[in-house]
């Protein structure tokens, strides 16, 4: 695990006029497994990836990629970096099998094994026209194209938008196919909180330009507890609570959202006095809203945060 | 194997405890049987279309109670269910779930003999899956 990272950026920033689209992002992004980028529209996702693949120039602060700097990518690590835009371009007049034919001249390393898998699975008709295929079949085209080459790191800028559920799950399980070499790494943005679930073992929550969150998906989870308290009458009054989200109370029974909830955490509840407290454990889409809510306090989840059981 | 896993996504339980759970009362049920074997971690990730190292992570924990083995080469076993406790932890252990049971039942309404046959009907339904008793640790 002491092995080089793959993506890290230090102090990343990038303004648009006096607007800041990625603040102050530093982060890491380690070899093999499956990296979300999280966080609301605007939030600096797109720029973020720009700004990895050099399309985008920072505004102060850098980062390299398999080891690179950012700012002088030379074409060889290009040729290892698989990238899939969230526009998915191609020549509407190419037919499905010519796309693959034309693209594999650009990659010494085409695996046209692949590209047929992946045109398959999304049940795509070689002779098919690109005009004439659905949101979700492009999807699936440029999917195969990006896959083929088999990039060493695959960056996908929101692959699902606008995908069916099946070709979403399509997609998921080329991503999990993927995963069978441990040396190759997924980095994606989304907002399908499901499909997060399912594949990713890190996130990065990206909050308004600023990294709020950059941990194991299940730091996450362990992170984020929502603890229901019951009373005889009212509940009383909130005092402060270290690490307070969200709460919601209702006749007899106060539900309390906390971030890093620990001992100290638990004794300021139990101060209150509740006739019976038990812990209602919430979804992982729970606690993501919970955690970019605007009531709670900001705080910041990193790997070496300890949750406490 | 002839165990349908099912996950939910959204659920507050984790994948890897959904998988777990779901192993977990396949074997106390009968469903699955000592010896039976496991889909490999690799399978049933791509069954379930979830990441392989959250069906590790499931194994690993089952691992650890003594409910399944990974042998090298030959793939996961459903083992001899070992005990995990002394009797006096057990004893320790049994007691907040009891009263936990016992708690909802009465805020459920039932009566005492309602819940007693449930308990009854559902210890007949996974009969051959306990052990004699007794005290011995890891047998």
């Amino acid at each position: 695990m002491n092995e080089q990272p793959v993506i890290r950026t230090q102090g990343l920033t990038r303004y648009f006029g006096a607007q800041p689209a990625v603040y102050e992002l530093s982060l890491e992004v380690p070899r093999g497994g499956v990296f979300a980028l999280l966080g609301r529209n605007g939030s600096g996702k797109t720029t973020t990836i720009r700004m990895l693949l050099g399309l985008l120039e920072p505004t102060r602060g850098g980062g390299s990629i398999l080891g690179y700097d950012i700012r002088s990518l030379p074409p060889e690590a290009r040729a290892r970096i698989g990238y899939l835009t969230e526009e998915h371009q191609l020549y509407g007049w190419m037919r499905v099998r010519e796309c693959g034919d034309f693209q594999s001249r650009f990659f010494p390393t085409w695996n046209d094994k692949i590209f047929r898998g992946v045109v398959g699975h999304f049940n795509l008709r070689p002779s098919a026209h690109v005009k004439s295929l659905s949101r979700g079949e492009r999807a699936g085209l440029c999917l195969a194209l990006t896959l083929a080459p088999e990039p060493e790191l695959l960056i996908l800028d929101d692959p699902a938008v606008g995908l069916d559920p099946v070709a979403r799950r399509a997609l998921v399980e080329s991503m999990i196919y993927l995963t069978r070499r441990s040396d190759r790494t997924i980095f994606f943005s989304t907002h399908q909180l499901p499909d997060v679930e399912r594949v990713a073992d890190h996130i990065a929550v990206l909050d308004r330009s600023v990294l709020r969150a950059c941990c194991p998906l299940e730091t996450f989870r362990n992170s984020v507890r929502q603890v229901r308290l019951r009373f005889p009458g009212t509940p009383p009054a909130l005092p402060k609570i270290p690490g307070l989200l969200q709460a919601f109370r209702s006749e007899g029974e106060l539900r309390v959202t906390c971030v890093h909830y620990n001992g100290a955490t638990e004794a300021a509840l139990r101060g209150l006095a509740p006739a019976q407290m038990e812990e209602a454990p919430i979804s992982l889409e729970d606690a993501f809203i919970s955690y970019l809510g605007d009531r709670g306090e900001k705080s910041f989840i990193l790997s070496e945060t300890e949750a406490q059981p | 194997m002839n165990l349908n896993i099912v996950i939910n996504t959204g659920s507050a339980t984790p994948i890897y405890k959904q998988i777990t759970d779901q192993v977990r009362l396949a074997v106390a049920t009968g469903k699955l049987a000592v010896g039976d074997q496991l889909s490999s971690v690799r399978a049933l990730a791509e069954e379930l279309v979830v990441n392989p190292n959250t069906v590790a992570r499931a194994y690993t924990d089952l691992a650890r109670e003594g409910l399944i083995e990974s042998r090298a080469g030959r793939g996961v076993f459903v083992t001899r269910k070992r005990k995990m406790f002394t009797r006096e932890e057990g004893r320790r252990r049994l007691e907040p779930l009891m009263d936990g049971l016992i708690g909802e039942a009465m805020v459920m309404d039932f009566t005492q003999e309602e819940l007693r046959a449930a308990f009854e009907k559902k210890l007949s339904q996974c009969q051959r899956n306990f052990g004699k008793g007794g005290n011995s640790i890891n047998e």
